[in-house]
């Protein structure tokens, strides 16, 4: 039930876009920090030998045949969209 | 102190498929504005991604082009990021298990001169991963327009090593792996409709040192001649700014094709931590041996291939195999032409000076011709019959491209075919230019080939244009022979 030494809370909050209160920091501090030392528990288990995976199932080449089909009309698809203009969905003024 | 430049490249190319690289609602350009969406590109809650297995086939079949290894296992990552380019706030990419590894893209430099073939070298690369492309965003003065039809289309980023050192080498690189990717089938790689883009990756040293200098990366590059004249225009800045014995900062800069300039992007708040992790919704991918050579069955011969077997095979001069070998259809336009006349190098002049300046009069792909192969060697043939005499010719190909009909029949219907000189008129024509030019005559015996021209301008004025260059070469010779 302590902090993992190497968790910079405030950079992850940040990388998520979270504005956490001084409460939520030192629950989510602890929260996490049992997360991560629970994978560090699992860092020690002898993989000696067991092929590597990506997925927690042994399946592999699950796709379709490249045949397309009609997707959302427009109006359904902004449905959502806090402003819209012209069909496009309007944001903040961004600049990469 | 004398500089080199590095130069890597990054090209992203959009695979051309008909439904997108993780769902089917359909992939293109050109659409009405957020018609090419559905729940997956949209991050609605529960939607699920779906691989397309032509896009897989798509980007082994380039890495096989390009001499890749082909990953036996790869995966599937999620690159988290915040910009409403994504709906989903993160992109699947691959990260460390990328498609294919290493290949080289063979490039050829300038030759001394236009008819002269340059030197040929390979550029090694790193790597190619397939990823899906984001949405499209236009920025106004006072917020900015989101498209989604571009994301989720299938997006292959081609990596190469930092082995380049000129503009012309970046120049060249993206010449042929353009070249490549359209004779794959494999992108259309139109830069006007964003199917290719690349990012450039330029720093200077002086020349023996091993380190590299201060990387600045060079983006919205957006035609192949703007890469060339962005990255020899950056080299001179950085050569600049060191031989003031300033110091270069790694940075971000926008090239503007039109004014020549650049200028440093305004660099993020957070440098890039894209908390990269495997994506759950996904299964690897296997790529077996059959797959792989069931593509390899599918690969085309590769544009430089393709020039030295033209070269070697039709003894057609490297003028006409370099403009032909950057258009596959046009090389094999040639080459059944070539193949059904025998007379390769007069079919290869008709269709690199003839056929491509009137398709481009006339705005037409080869494709959209009325001119075949067929038409070409018809054409050749009665040229050197002596049926058809060069102005003629050139008469009856623009009534040939215009109509599609066969060489013979424009001919005919025209009056175009040559008339038969009487050899006896002919043998005095030729008597008359020969007395008429003394001093060509005494070249001609001195060993000066060249001289022979003088005598057949007039030979053909004489005719009135209506004798065959053939047998007025063959009558004047045998004429000077006996002299």
């Amino acid at each position: 039930m302590s902090s993992a030494p190497d968790l910079d809370l405030e950079h992850v909050a940040k990388l998520a876009r979270l504005a956490l209160t001084p409460a939520e920091k030192e629950q989510f501090s602890q929260q996490l920090g049992d997360v991560l030392q629970h994978i560090e528990q699992l860092a020690k288990v002898d993989v000696t030998g067991i092929e590597p995976t990506a997925h927690a199932f042994p399946v592999v080449n699950v796709w379709a045949e490249d045949v397309a089909r009609p997707g959302l009309p427009v109006e359904v698809a902004l449905r959502n969209a806090p402003a819209q203009r012209d069909h496009l969905i309007v944001v903040p003024k961004v600049v990469e | 102190m004398t500089y080199e430049a590095v130069i890597g490249l990054e090209v992203h190319v959009q695979i051309r498929t008909n439904s997108k690289v993780f769902s089917r609602v359909a992939a293109g350009y050109g659409q009405p504005e957020n018609t090419l969406t559905d729940p997956v590109i949209l991050a609605l809650p529960g939607a699920l991604p779906v691989m397309n297995k032509a896009a897989l086939d798509a980007i082994i079949k380039a890495g096989l082009l390009l001499g890749c290894d082909i990953a036996p296992v790869c995966k599937w990552d999620r690159k988290n990021y915040f910009y409403p380019d994504s709906p989903k706030n993160y992109q699947i990419s691959q990260y460390d298990q990328p498609m294919c590894l290493g290949g080289t893209v063979e490039i050829e430099l300038p030759g001394a001169a236009r008819n002269v073939m340059g030197e040929h070298k390979k550029i090694p690369l790193t790597r190619i991963h397939l990823e899906e492309d984001v949405g499209k965003l236009n920025h106004f003065a006072a917020d900015s327009l989101v498209d989604y039809n571009r994301a989720g289309t299938p997006l292959m980023e081609i990596v190469s090593e930092p082995a380049m050192h000129t503009a012309d080498e970046a120049f060249a690189y993206l010449t042929s792996l353009r070249a490549t990717m359209i004779y794959g089938g494999i992108s259309d790689c139109d830069m006007e409709k964003g199917q290719l883009r690349c990012d450039a990756n330029i720093s200077i040293r002086p020349v023996g040192q091993k380190e590299l200098g201060v990387k600045v990366e060079l983006k919205n590059l957006n035609s192949i001649s703007f890469v060339r004249d962005g990255i020899a225009h950056e080299i001179k800045r950085q050569t600049a700014v060191l031989e003031a014995g300033g110091t270069l900062v790694q940075e971000t800069r926008d090239y503007d094709g039109q004014t020549g300039l650049s200028q440093s992007l305004r660099s993020k708040e957070m440098a890039h931590d894209y908390r990269y992790f495997p994506d759950p919704d996904l299964m690897p991918v296997r790529v077996d041996e059959a797959w792989q050579a069931r593509l390899r069955g599918e690969c085309p011969e590769l544009p430089f291939d393709k020039q030295r077997r033209l070269i070697e095979s039709y003894a057609v001069p490297y003028t006409i195999t370099s403009v032909l070998v950057w258009d596959r259809a046009l090389a094999d336009f040639f080459e059944a032409a070539a193949k059904l006349s025998g007379k390769a190098q007069a079919v290869g002049n008709w269709i690199v000076n003839d056929l491509l300046r009137e398709l481009g009069a006339a705005k037409l792909t080869l494709a959209a011709s009325k001119v075949t192969p067929a038409h070409i060697a018809g054409l050749v043939a009665l040229i050197d019959a002596g049926t058809l005499l060069p102005n003629a010719a050139k008469e009856v190909f623009i009534e040939m491209f215009a109509t599609g009909d066969q060489p013979g029949a424009v001919m005919e219907r025209k009056g175009l075919k040559a008339v038969p000189v009487d050899a006896g008129e002919l043998e005095q024509w030729c008597r008359d230019a020969i007395a008429a030019n003394p001093k060509s005559l005494a070249d001609f015996k001195a060993g000066k080939e060249s001289a022979l021209n003088g005598f057949k301008g007039l030979v053909m004025k004489a005719a009135k244009g209506k004798a065959d260059p053939k047998r007025v070469d063959e009558t004047l010779r045998k004429l000077l022979a006996g002299m």
